[in-house]
């Protein structure tokens, strides 16, 4: 369970949050939409502890990223954008790592990131220095990684990004398989595609605001467009600008 | 949190062992470099001094058949007469062309002129920018005053005067050096080539563990650890210390190894060069170590790029090795105020190693405790860079 009261940020004069609020609740996945520069990242950020809010607070698991936050990362299972991987360690040293580095006793760390290997269908690259990996391969070591220690809650950074058909799919897969565990998943992105097939709950993020929050249908509905695409438009008030 | 940091350390040291281009640099080229520069430039000085000390002093002497006595005495001395017949171009020609190194010139009047009591004209071609040259010209020089020293005595006892009255003062010169001492300028070198490899050794770690970890995007899912920041950046720390301890050991076994298939003894220095003085030089420079791995890894924090870092790094790298020039252009004695600067402290404590002379506990003290506290106020700098918000850029 994530939730996120009234987050301001600012970047010099810039504002890039202006109070935004909203919850993920365990066993359902939630999409943060939004166009370029919305604040997507600047939210996920907060909710992971790199960057501190201005105003407002964040909890994970009702613990306080802004009190507490080596608490709050301990309950989290992040994917920031564009994560990357150490190229000198293979597959499984790279989940090793940071299972350890999440306290994961030798012996259970060794077992998680076989038994997350062996979810991801990544056996053939796990002993594989990641040197000279595709986008795709490293994407799945990134998540794998991400999982290592059985985060109740996953925070996933635009993670369709630069994937093919086929990945994009098996992640889908990935993703709400944890839902059905009963995982806490909150993705962002700005592919409409994702997030209408994905997502239970959409909160869609425009100029440092949530203008809107409800299942894709609603939305759709709210709206009054006929498609999820036209209502992401209208939503986000892109149309103006345009 | 111990753990966070062993486990940081263990990454960063495997990862690192696994990369060529930081093995090479810290564990090949270091260790590879000084020695193989000293130990030749060494070798080439035992290989000269020796060629220097077995070949006569010779000197080709144009109209010797004028100055018999002359002559005889010259060679009296030990340096090789070769009788020629130069004219003034020829001679000169010779020495330009190096085909002698110095020609001495006895012209027609100087049988005459000697014999009236005038000064006798004698020429000495030679080529005195040829700094090989010096030692043979002093010496040929000391002869012909020697020999005009006895002619001068001579007049003197035929004219009834003491020839000591003209010996006003007497000089007598000691030379205290002892071979070790007078072996330091060579071996000066040493340390400036051990501080150049401690921190060549830590270099590449240093950049990959902050600006390349920022360039490959691992940084953030890092900090996203339930780990405080300050021990992610102390284990990296540690880890950069144990390549420099690496790098600093294999160059000091290479230095000694290389070194003993110099003659130093023919240098006129004896060579000092067992295991437990190479034992002595790592542990001096250990306190060091810690000051040298924050402080590169506090600038490559600072850079945006792994190239950048590069450029910024080779430039530090020098800062050692400044106090050392400093030192040797002022010509500063060893003091212990001079021992609280570090690397200087360093370098100083190498060359009494190396000479064999005692320091003194209160100077080896305060080099010992004022690298380290650098070395613990630099650490804490780099844990606070690390907390900070924009560490990510």
């Amino acid at each position: 369970m994530i939730r996120a009261e009234g987050l301001c940020k600012q970047f010099g004069k810039v504002a890039a949050l202006d109070g935004v609020s909203f919850s993920a609740p365990d066993g359902r996945i939630t999409g943060l939409l939004g166009p370029n520069g919305a604040g997507k990242s600047t939210t996920l950020r907060i909710l992971y502890t790199i960057l501190r809010a201005d105003s407002g607070n964040a909890y994970v698991d009702e613990v306080s990223v802004a009190d507490n936050a080596r608490g709050a990362r301990a309950r989290l299972g992040v994917l920031p954008h564009g994560a990357g991987v150490y190229p000198q360690l293979t597959v499984r040293e790279n989940i090793q790592y940071f299972g350890a580095l999440h306290g994961l006793r030798r012996r259970e760390c060794r077992a998680r990131a076989s038994e997350i290997i062996a979810l991801l269908e990544i056996d053939e690259i796990a002993d594989r220095r990641t040197k000279g990996f595709s986008q795709g391969q490293r994407l799945k070591t990134a998540l794998a990684r991400a999982l290592v220690h059985r985060p109740r809650n996953v925070v996933l950074d635009e993670p369709t990004n630069g994937l093919d058909v086929l990945s994009v799919r098996k992640l889908r897969a990935i993703l709400q398989r944890l839902r059905e565990q009963g995982h806490c998943v909150l993705f962002s992105s700005h592919v409409m595609q994702d997030v209408a097939q994905l997502c239970d709950e959409v909160v869609v993020i425009a100029h440092g605001h949530v203008v809107a929050h409800g299942t894709p249908e609603a939305l759709r509905e709210r709206s009054g467009a006929g498609d999820f695409e036209s209502a992401f438009v209208r939503l986000t008030g892109s149309e103006d600008q345009a | 949190m111990i753990r966070a940091l062993w486990l940081v350390f263990m990454k960063e040291v495997r990862e690192n062992l696994r990369d060529r281009r930081t093995v090479f640099a810290a564990l090949v080229m270091g260790p590879l470099l000084g020695p193989l520069v000293l130990g030749t430039m060494l070798s080439f000085m035992v290989e000269r001094g020796g060629r220097d000390f077995d070949k006569p002093v010779s000197v080709e002497i144009t109209g010797s058949e004028r100055a018999p006595n002359l002559v005889q005495h010259i060679r009296s001395r030990g340096i090789a007469v070769v009788p020629a017949q130069w004219s003034e171009a020829q001679a000169q020609q010779r020495i330009r062309d190096r085909d002698a190194r110095m020609v001495l010139s006895i012209s027609p009047e100087y049988a005459q002129r000697l014999g009236a009591g005038e000064p006798a004209p004698l020429v000495l071609y030679v080529d005195v920018s040829n700094t090989d040259n010096q030692r043979y010209v002093a010496r040929l020089r000391a002869t012909l005053e020697e020999y005009s020293r006895r002619l001068a005595s001579q007049r003197m006892i035929l004219r009834g005067v003491d020839p000591l009255l003209f010996v006003p003062i007497v000089v007598q010169e000691f030379d205290v050096s002892t071979p070790t001492t007078r072996s330091v300028l060579a071996l000066g070198m040493l340390s400036f080539f051990m501080l150049l490899a401690l921190f060549s050794g830590g270099m590449y770690l240093a950049i990959d563990s902050t600006a390349g970890e920022r360039e490959r995007g691992t940084l953030e899912p890092l900090l996203t650890l339930p780990v405080r920041r300050s021990w992610l950046i102390y284990g990296k720390i540690l880890a950069t210390c144990a390549f420099m301890l690496l790098s600093l050991s294999l160059t000091t076994a290479a230095f000694f190894l290389r070194l003993r298939y110099v003659n130093l003894e023919q240098l006129g220095m004896s060579g000092r060069l067992d295991l437990r003085t190479a034992m002595g030089v790592v542990a001096v420079c250990l306190p060091l170590i810690p000051a040298a791995a924050a402080l590169l890894t506090i600038i490559a924090s600072f850079t945006r790029s792994y190239r950048e870092a590069q450029a910024w790094l080779s430039f530090v790298m020098l800062l050692p090795t400044l106090p050392l020039a400093f030192v040797s252009v002022l010509n500063l004695v060893p003091s212990t105020a001079l021992m609280a600067v570090p690397s200087l402290g360093q370098h100083f404590l190498i060359q009494a190693l190396m000479r064999a002379e005692a320091v003194g506990p209160l100077a080896l003290a305060t080099s010992v405790l004022s690298s380290l506290t650098l070395g613990a106020l630099l650490i804490l700098v780099a844990g606070k860079l690390y907390r900070r918000e924009s560490l990510l850029g």
